[in-house]
């Protein structure tokens, strides 16, 4: 329907249950909402005449944030703190 | 099952030419943050806006230990100011290099479609001067008509001329006969009348000639000899 026509940015703060209920939680759905989220990102930051750093450190930072919240339980412990 | 009758394009853009890239990425502010945060904090908030959310944030991660300061935190600051100082430098000198390489290929592309195109326009040109001898055929076929019809001409000529000589051959063939013919019938009618006059000399008749002519001679001796 319109709504999950339109992109998520667009979507209102209220309207997001009903938005996630219209979504398409298969397997085919979830690749293609990614497929859809890369293709976006990749032709408004990468896919350009003049691009710039931009595009990768993004993407680098997120996988920093990324393997940072993966490893927090076994940085915080103390005797990791203590070894080093 | 097939879902024919979906719409396999839902957008009238997926032909060719492929609509060129867009000359700039989306605005990106520090090398990491969107500018639409900035724009959609800018109402509430103003230009700092972002800034403190961000320092408190900041603050925040620190204090709670969500963010803990060990050694690798001394290496992320050493290697990011390295990378930084890296892409400050020499980002231009990189971007050049990179547009230039652009350039060629896209100079080499046309350069493959102006000579597609300007030989076309030679084998166009090419094909007009066919164009153009083919129609001189005609003069040529009118040439060789003529000869043809000269040959056909010649021929004809000769046979006349043989055929004018056959019939005169045979026609003076059969005056040939005629006058031999007649020539054969005289001469026999001469034979035969001497030889009938020769016969009717009877030997009489020879004798009194003989005498004649004796008597005719001595007078006429006379008459000579008077005469010398």
């Amino acid at each position: 329907g319109p709504l999950s026509a339109q992109p998520l940015m667009d979507v209102k703060l209220g309207e997001l249950p009903a938005w996630l209920i219209t979504c398409n939680f298969s397997l085919q759905g979830m690749l293609g909402g990614v497929q859809k989220a890369w293709s976006s990102y990749y032709n408004k930051y990468i896919n350009v005449k003049r691009g710039g750093p931009a595009g990768i450190s993004m993407l680098l930072a997120g996988y920093c944030l990324l393997s940072y919240g993966w490893n927090y339980q076994h940085i915080s412990k103390i005797s990791f703190l203590v070894s080093v | 099952v097939l879902h024919a009758t979906r719409q396999l394009h839902t957008t009238q853009q997926r032909l060719a030419p492929l609509p060129p890239l867009p000359e700039k990425g989306g605005e990106v502010r520090h090398g990491l943050i969107p500018e639409e945060f900035f724009q959609f904090l800018y109402p509430k908030t103003g230009v700092t806006g972002p800034y403190v959310f961000g320092t408190g944030l900041l603050l925040y991660l620190l204090s709670k230990e969500i963010y803990v300061v060990n050694h690798e935190t001394v290496a992320a600051i050493c290697i990011l100011s390295v990378i930084i100082y890296g892409v400050k430098k020499y980002g231009s000198a990189v971007a050049d290099f990179a547009d230039k390489l652009n350039e060629e290929k896209v100079a080499a592309a046309l350069a493959v479609k102006n000579e597609a195109i300007n030989s076309l326009e030679t084998a166009i040109e090419e094909e007009k001067k066919e164009q153009w001898r083919a129609e001189g055929c005609s003069y040529l076929f009118d040439a060789k008509r003529n000869n043809v019809a000269m040959l056909l001409e010649t021929n004809y000529r000769e046979r006349l001329l043989t055929v004018y000589n056959e019939v005169k051959k045979r026609l003076d063939y059969q005056v040939a006969m005629q006058n031999l013919k007649r020539q054969k019938e005289q001469d026999h009618m001469i034979q035969w009348v001497e030889k009938s006059v020769v016969q009717s000399i009877t030997p009489q008749q020879q004798k009194e000639s003989i005498a004649k002519c004796i008597l005719d001679l001595k007078a006429l001796s006379k008459s000579a000899q008077a005469a010398v």
